[in-house]
């Protein structure tokens, strides 16, 4: 099967400084997948390449290859505004949109790419809050501003808003670090049943969440992709001392 | 005993001189006096206002036009209905060039012309305001003559750099988080802009507004030599059109006792209703943070 | 993975390409501030050519500003401007400062609150309210004291003096303190009139900038055993000193450019200033007073002339107010 996303020496600059340096990943379908590495090594870096958030960030610039479905996200005809639209993105801390409730929320990427249809709207929420594990939580108060949920339903409301425009992958820079531990552990499960419906990149710099909810993982050092492999695998028999040496904790 | 009167003795600093504590006190209460001295005029405006200008605030003050030179009663409807006018006017150019000026200096912070926009509009904000007036004379007036059409592009002009301050200031409190997710969900900016972070942004934006409607809404320098004034109530933007400031210079540098109590109304009408959109915006800003 | 067909079809409009319409009209939208500043500088440019043509330097420095004679020159409306706003900038700055201290420093909330909203609101005032005040309140009780003086038989010798002296188109030290008219109006008001305006300008600038002031500064002084006053005075004024000055100028652009309040009360005359008392006038109050009445093409451009330079100088103003800021804020802050 050919992998869903591939990139091949990736490179990414900001101004003079080199932020990532030559990495080759590829990523399946249907599989979740961790970015681990110590604090600065490049992987939010590295996950904004995907959806050509650098864009939009002067001075920065991505070289290299990177091939979703085949199609380079880079390529010269590709619109990156379409681009984005196929690859869905959580961030680090819930940033529901603040004017907006809760339903207009979730169904803002559509409703703002001109979807009138109510039923529609009304069915692609209900399916992203359920998908969310949020729907039980919040659909006797869809019209409430959003800013009223707590911070892990905010933070699920932006899964549900990232799901709503049916990625065909998801980026999650480090999701859950903003989070109380028993958000953080809905969020977790939820992970699993994502990864039926998207293909899911998560960043994340805690390694017991990478071994909990990942089937592969990959260790950035310095803007070096050390090490890529299966999680079990990666965690139990590295190939690199340094990822071995991360892993145990002995840095880091 | 002996050994704390030691240490004492030992730092002569821990006690307050005499002179250090008095000037302390002094200088206290200077400022508390200066500050009396500061907010006395604006009471005592108001309070005057008040008193000579509340009693011909009738009926026939908000229905009338001025009765000729030297008679008695009539009203100032032609310059209510000429300074709402001519402010509607001005606030189509304020709000349009300013919230889009603060829009392009807060959201293309890349673009090569952005600094030069910044600093005119800087520029543009300390421009007296006769001067503006002199600017839509020679644009307007000379060829088509006085109008309202003409005090409301001066006002306008007046507006436009206050709106552009306040909206730059407003959507860069607009976490860059939100335009990120935005733009994640693949919408395009001028979505995430228009439609996520306008309105976040909004409170803030129509206090900006409303400042600069209370500031140019008392202006007359600018409207002299453009909207000129009226006597009757006009309301064609093509022809002299009179408004509240202009018609209290005219009644508070005339001869007559009746135009001087016209003029001292405007003035309490005119500040009353500066002072209440002041407020007004202070609230709007306030809710929203 | 759900199948291609229940994904939302992207529109046309929603391209990048919408993305560029946008960027262009929002470009065209702010590009009007550029197109007022050049305009202005353009029409106010031609309309005053023939003054600046004809008069040359002498239109600035030329002290008869005579219409009948058609010789303009502006050196004593200049002069005007430049003594009420400084002026009224000294006598205001000291007491912006300490209300701004009052408000940032001394009041308790419940107080600081409507005090700086106060202050405020003496900014929203409109000038030509100010102007009304001041003609109808304070120039009667000037005119009251004006009065007494001449009548005081004591003061009868210095008056004769100072009279030969104006007469001769001269003044002294002490004949400049002489009151030379009745009416209340004259130079003095617009002093007063003006530093009553301008006073907001500086205390919120101050205040703000106060406000500003880290704590550490504060507590590092009064550590020291200070008093509210030394700490006052030597960790928060020379903190603020630069964003202070920097409301300072902004006053000072806001003096140099008022307008009816000063065209009011300063009783219109274009005479060399003999005395504080007399009637004077500014750049700002001449355009006010006479543009109206110019028919002539040389005293109507010759007006404009002194639109163009009041543009000219708060333009001066401005960039002066950034380098000064620039130059003195402390390291660190913004
Ligand atoms: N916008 C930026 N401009 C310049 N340098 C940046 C920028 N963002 C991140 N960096 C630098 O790039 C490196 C990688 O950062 P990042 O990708 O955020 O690391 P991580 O997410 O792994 O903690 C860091 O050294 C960081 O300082
Ligand atoms: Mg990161």
């Amino acid at each position: 099967m050919t992998p869903l996303l591939s990139t091949s020496d990736v490179n990414i600059f900001y101004g003079e400084k080199q932020a990532v340096r030559g990495v080759n990943l590829e990523v399946q379908r249907g599989s979740v997948n961790a970015l681990i590495g110590p604090s600065g090594c490049g992987k939010t870096t590295f996950l904004r390449a995907i959806n050509r958030m650098h864009d939009l960030t002067p001075g920065a610039r991505v070289t290299g290859q990177i091939l979703l479905d085949g199609e380079d996200v880079y390529g010269p005809d590709v619109d990156p505004v379409t681009m984005r639209r196929r690859v869905g993105m959580v961030f680090q801390k819930p940033n529901p949109f603040p004017t907006m409730s809760v339903f207009d929320n979730v169904v803002s990427g559509l409703k703002l790419a001109g979807v009138r249809d109510s039923r529609r709207l009304m069915d692609v929420a209900e399916r992203s809050l359920r998908g969310a594990a949020l729907w039980e939580e919040v659909k006797d108060r869809l019209r409430m501003p959003a800013t009223g949920l707590s911070g892990g339903q905010q933070q699920r409301l932006c899964i549900a808003r990232a799901l709503a425009v049916e990625p065909e992958i998801l980026l999650m820079d480090e999701p859950t670090s903003a989070l109380d531990p028993a958000s953080t552990a809905r969020i977790e499960d939820l992970m699993t049943d994502l990864k039926k419906v998207t293909t899911i990149i998560i960043v994340t710099h805690n390694m017991h969440q990478a071994a909990r909810v990942s089937d592969t993982t990959s260790f950035f050092l310095n803007g070096d992709l050390v090490e890529h492999g299966v999680t079990d695998q990666l965690f139990t028999s590295p190939r690199d001392g340094r990822t071995e040496a991360y892993v145990t904790g002995r840095f880091g | 005993m002996m050994r704390a009167a030691a240490v004492t003795s030992a730092r002569p600093a821990a006690r307050l001189s005499p002179v250090r504590r008095v000037k302390n006190l002094l200088m206290g209460a200077l400022i508390l006096l200066a500050t009396l001295l500061v907010v006395a005029p604006l009471i005592l405006i108001f309070v005057y206002l008040l008193r000579e200008g509340l009693g011909a605030l009738n009926l026939d003050f908000f229905t009338r036009t001025p009765a000729p030179e030297g008679e008695a009663g009539g009203g100032l409807l032609n310059a209510i209905a000429g300074s709402l006018e001519m402010l509607a006017m001005a606030s189509v150019i304020g709000v349009l060039v300013g919230v889009a000026g603060g829009i392009f200096l807060a959201e293309y912070p890349r673009h090569p012309l952005m600094p030069t926009v910044r600093m005119l509009s800087d520029v543009l904000a300390g421009i007296p305001a006769i001067v503006m007036g002199l600017v839509a004379y020679s644009l307007i007036v000379l060829r088509f003559g006085f109008s309202g059409l003409a005090g409301a592009l001066a006002l306008g002009f007046l507006m436009i750099p206050i709106v552009v301050r306040t909206t730059e200031e407003v959507l860069k409190l607009v976490p860059l988080s939100v335009r990120e997710a935005g733009l994640s969900l693949g919408l395009p900016q001028w979505v995430v802009i228009l439609n996520i972070v306008l309105p976040a942004a909004a409170g803030g934006i129509v206090t900006g507004v409303m400042l600069a409607l209370a500031r140019v809404a008392g202006e007359a320098a600018p409207l002299l030599f453009t909207a000129f004034g009226n006597s009757s109530v006009n309301l064609d933007p093509t022809r002299p059109m009179s408004a509240l400031p202009l018609e209290i210079y005219r009644g508070a540098t005339s001869a007559y006792d009746e135009n001087q109590r016209l003029a001292k109304a405007g003035a309490l009408l005119l500040i009353t209703l500066i002072f209440l959109t002041s407020l007004l915006a202070r609230r709007a800003s306030r809710v929203k943070r | 993975m759900s199948e291609p067909a229940h994904r939302p079809t992207t529109r046309a409009a929603l391209s990048s390409g919408s993305d560029r319409v946008f960027q262009v009209l929002i470009l065209a939208l702010a590009s009007v501030i550029v197109l007022v500043f050049v305009l202005s500088v353009y029409q106010l440019g031609r309309e005053a050519w023939p003054a600046l043509h004809t008069f040359g330097w002498h239109f600035f420095t030329g002290r008869t500003w005579n219409p009948v004679e058609g010789k303009f020159g502006a050196a004593s409306m200049i002069a005007g401007t430049l003594v009420t706003s400084l002026a009224a900038l000294v006598i205001s700055v000291p007491l912006a400062v300490a209300s701004a201290l009052f408000v940032a420093e001394y009041a308790p909330k419940w107080l600081a609150n409507p005090v700086g909203y106060l202050i405020e609101l003496l900014a929203a005032v409109p000038s030509v309210v100010y102007g009304l005040w001041a003609l109808f309140v304070i120039a009667p009780v000037l005119g009251r004291w004006q009065t007494a003086y001449f009548l005081d038989p004591a003061n009868v010798p210095t008056l004769t003096r100072c009279n030969q002296l104006w007469a001769e188109g001269q003044t002294s030290l002490q004949c400049f303190f002489v009151p030379s008219g009745a009416g209340g109006r004259g130079l003095a008001l617009a002093v007063i009139i003006l530093t009553v305006m301008i006073l907001p300008y500086t205390a919120s600038v101050a205040r703000d900038v106060i406000r500003l002031v880290p704590a550490d500064q504060r507590e590092a002084m009064y550590a020291l055993g200070a008093t509210k006053w030394e700490v006052i005075s030597r960790a928060i004024l020379p903190y603020a000193r630069a964003g202070i000055l920097g409301g300072v100028i902004l006053a000072l652009g806001r003096a140099l450019g008022e307008t009816l309040a000063v065209a009011m009360v300063i009783g219109d005359s274009q005479e060399i200033l003999k005395s504080l008392w007399g009637n004077a006038s500014t750049v700002a109050s001449v355009i006010a007073n006479q543009f109206g009445d110019a028919q002539e093409t040389l005293h109507r451009s010759s007006v404009v002339a002194l639109g163009l330079s009041l543009f000219a100088l708060s333009v001066i103003v401005n960039f002066a107010a950034r380098l000064i800021i620039a130059r003195l804020t402390p390291k660190g802050l913004q």
